[in-house]
């Protein structure tokens, strides 16, 4: 029996063709699959399908560079077990669709809504009255933080609990930053606006995220890319990184009060951005990256000033690593603070930088390549720590690969100015799959058409959505002074994982 | 120690010294002109293209407090009607008068007589802000931490943003106002002392720009307070929001302020 379908990154299948399972074996299937360490769950999703839900498991394999997508109809009332209980990685996903559809799983470990969505089946629960664990005992207290931090930041709520100075538990509750983009990918008809929508998911990641949909909504159109578009994409999500990764590394120091390390990079990475508006208009990259078309083509001058941008950046960049990395005073902050484990990595499904910094060979760029990438034998880099340190270091060591890459995909510039007219019309009734890799990790959006061959239904998920739990859980037995270089270390986006 | 000092020499100096002068590149995309050219009759293009529903027909105008500052429009007019120039000045202490047409172009869309007298006697030397997201994407945060930066460096002129709104003369809000973050808003914003101002940044906190319609948002706040000032963008410059604040806090000679500030 056929029981689940294999699809590529940026690939449609027909909705009808996704094998439906008993309940049983679904669960069975998805557990199996993640034994093996190559595999991991990309996105799990309930569907509303007349009175019922269709539950839809995508599982990215590294090793053969598929995404093995298989689904199950349940009724709201049955009873089910939950696969969290086996494997922590759907831990969030089932939290998500137990809020969306009111679905019990038992046997889950933590069954709390994840982000309050508007239009969740429980409407009696709010954000203000989450039931966060609490403790009985007259040795340890509790500090909250949030929802609003000290800083310029997007809002959460924080609550530790701790023995003195040492914390115990981190439990992160989010949810404040819900503005609906999931509903309004669906509501949202012209491909301007939802363009728009994909660029403000999350600003920090604009190449990442509009690629993902932009790629998504071509392969939907079934339009074939020329080589420029991608060529496009792909220099932007590689300027993207440098700048935050550029971004991070000056933010680290800020918490670790070292004051150097902050105005150098900060100012490292001004060049960077205002080369995004030199080629574009706009420093984050708004405006680049659109539906079969380039309004601002890479041409000579672009290509020569972003080569004498580079040659500028890597020296002064490099010297302020060699710097930072070999500060006594840092490396007591960085090193061997904030641990995640291999293990954890794999039980809760982390992906991006924070799997790699433990030692996962977990990348979208060489497992399931898009774009320009196809081009590029990528080579993910890996640290094996996973502490500040390395989370520091794969920023500088990612941020120099890009320098690379950019500079061997500049030898070799291909014809940018395209500008292709296609028809506003989907394949009707078909599902389709994108994934990228941003600097933080892995970003996925799928889309399933009505038979009138528009947007029936849209899932994203920000690679935040996997790795809040990784903070919550590194920050157990450390300091809670340490709290501050931890969450900066991972950088997670609030609005990425609220949507 | 000698590291130190050669990333020193290489650092030089970084800082911007007149923001107020300061040219953008000509490609950035700041205060629209529209221009005096016939409209080919029945044309709605630009009024397609915009994803936000900034512009309005017979005659043209385009509304800042909801424009994304994106390409489309400018681009599908064959016409080339609307310029997106490189004037960062898009900042408004009026709401309407972020709305440009084909008349009201001058280079600054702020109205003196309407800004409160208090901001300038009690507020306009030292000026603390608490910024607040509510459902901001990240962008406008990413440049409002870059106005700190030793490129931009906004404290020189006594704007700082602080954690405490106890410690703060006014607020910064920044995303379209999200229904689980409007609680928290109003919390922090009564905890600000009088006499406080209210800043709006970005497109969508200003009018809930792309996530506008969203059930989701819940835009009462904006509605009861008195706003002081708009800065438009998405996400706005650093030298919008500097050039903005300043013009709020000073009256007059704020040039030779910044100058003084460096002598």
């Amino acid at each position: 029996m056929i029981n689940y379908i294999n699809i590529v990154n940026n690939g449609i299948i027909p909705f009808g063709e996704i094998p439906v399972l008993q309940y049983d074996d679904f669960v069975s299937l998805n557990l199996d699959f993640l034994k093996n360490e190559s595999n991991h769950c990309v996105i799990y999703y309930g569907l509303p399908v007349k009175d019922n839900i269709q539950l839809i498991s995508c599982i990215a394999d590294d090793f053969d560079h598929n995404i093995k997508v298989f689904s199950s109809i349940i009724k709201r009332d049955d009873s089910l077990i939950s696969l969290s209980s086996e494997n922590l990685a759907f831990e969030k996903f089932e939290r998500e669709i137990s809020e969306n559809f009111g679905i019990v799983f038992y046997k889950h470990p933590r069954p709390e809504p994840i982000r309050y969505s508007i239009d969740m089946f429980d409407k009696s629960k709010s954000i203000e009255n989450y039931r966060f664990y609490d403790i009985n005992s007259e040795q340890l207290h509790e500090v909250g933080v949030g929802p609003v931090h000290a800083g310029i930041i997007e809002p959460g709520y924080f609550r530790f609990i701790c023995n003195g100075e040492k914390i115990l538990h981190l439990e992160i509750q989010l949810g404040y930053q819900h503005r609906g983009v999931e509903k309004l990918f669906i509501d949202k008809k012209n491909i301007n606006q939802l363009t728009i929508l994909s660029e403000s998911i999350a600003g920090d990641s604009v190449a990442g995220h509009s690629t993902s949909f932009i790629n998504l909504h071509e392969v939907l159109s079934g339009y074939t890319r020329p080589e420029g578009l991608n060529f496009v994409r792909t220099i932007a999500q590689e300027i993207e990184r440098i700048a935050l990764n550029t971004g991070n590394l000056s933010n680290l120091s800020v918490d670790i009060a070292y004051q150097l390390g902050n105005a150098v990079l900060s100012r490292l990475r001004t060049p960077i951005i205002n080369f995004f508006q030199e080629w574009c208009g706009n420093r984050t990259g708004r405006g680049l990256i659109r539906e079969a078309d380039n309004y601002f083509p890479f041409n000579e001058v672009l290509k020569n000033k972003l080569l004498l941008i580079l040659t500028d950046y890597e020296k002064d960049f490099k010297d302020i690593c060699e710097n930072l990395f070999h500060l006594p005073s840092a490396l007591s902050r960085f090193e061997k603070t904030g641990i995640i484990t291999v293990e954890q990595s794999l039980s809760s499904g982390f992906v991006g930088t924070t799997a790699r910094v433990t030692g996962l060979k977990r990348d979208i760029r060489s497992s399931h390549p898009y774009n320009y990438y196809k081009n590029i034998e990528h080579q993910p880099v890996i640290k094996r720590h996973g502490d500040v340190y390395s989370r520091a270091r794969i920023r500088r060591d990612e941020t120099l690969q890009s320098i690379e890459y950019i500079r061997n995909m500049l030898e070799n510039v291909p014809d940018t100015n395209i500008h292709d007219k296609i028809a506003n019309k989907l394949y009707p009734n078909m599902f389709g799959i994108s994934l990228t890799e941003d600097w933080r990790g892995e970003i996925c959006h799928t889309a399933i058409t009505d038979e009138m061959g528009k947007i029936k239904h849209y899932k994203l998920k920000d690679p935040s959505f996997h790795n809040w739990l990784a903070l919550a859980l590194c920050v157990r037995n450390n300091e809670i002074s340490d709290f501050p270089v931890c969450n900066k270390s991972f950088d997670l986006s609030y609005c990425g994982h609220d949507l | 120690m000698i590291d130190v000092l050669k990333i020193l020499k290489n650092q030089g100096y970084q800082t911007i010294n007149d923001v107020i002068g300061a040219k953008l590149h000509e490609k950035f995309r700041g205060l629209p002109v529209i221009k005096n050219i016939e409209c080919k009759e029945e044309c709605t293009k630009c009024m397609d293209a915009c994803g936000t529903g900034a512009i309005n027909l017979k005659p043209l105008t385009i509304d800042l407090g909801k424009c994304t500052f994106c390409p489309e429009c400018e681009y599908i007019c064959k016409i080339k009607k609307i310029d997106f120039t490189n004037n960062f000045n898009t900042y408004s202490n009026d709401r309407d008068a972020l709305i440009i047409n084909e008349k009201n172009q001058t280079d600054s869309l702020i109205i003196e007589e309407k800004i409160r007298k208090e901001i300038r006697s009690v507020l306009g030397r030292s000026l603390k802000l608490r910024q607040v997201s509510a459902g901001g994407c990240g962008g406008c945060e990413l440049e409002l931490n870059a106005t700190g930066n030793v490129n931009f460096d906004i404290s020189r002129f006594g704007i700082d943003f602080v954690a405490s709104p106890r410690h703060a003369d006014g607020l910064l809000i920044t995303g379209p106002i999200t229904k689980n973050m409007s609680k928290a808003l109003e919390i922090t914003f009564n905890a600000i002392p009088e006499p406080k101002i209210i800043i709006l940044c970005g497109a969508c906190s200003i009018s809930g720009g792309i996530f506008d319609g969203s059930n989701a948002i819940d835009r009462k706040f904006t509605k009861n307070v008195r706003v002081d000032l708009y800065l438009p963008g998405c996400p706005p410059h650093p030298l919008t929001i500097i050039n903005g604040i300043l013009k709020l806090m000073h009256k007059q000679n704020f040039k030779n302020y910044i100058n003084n500030a460096h002598s």
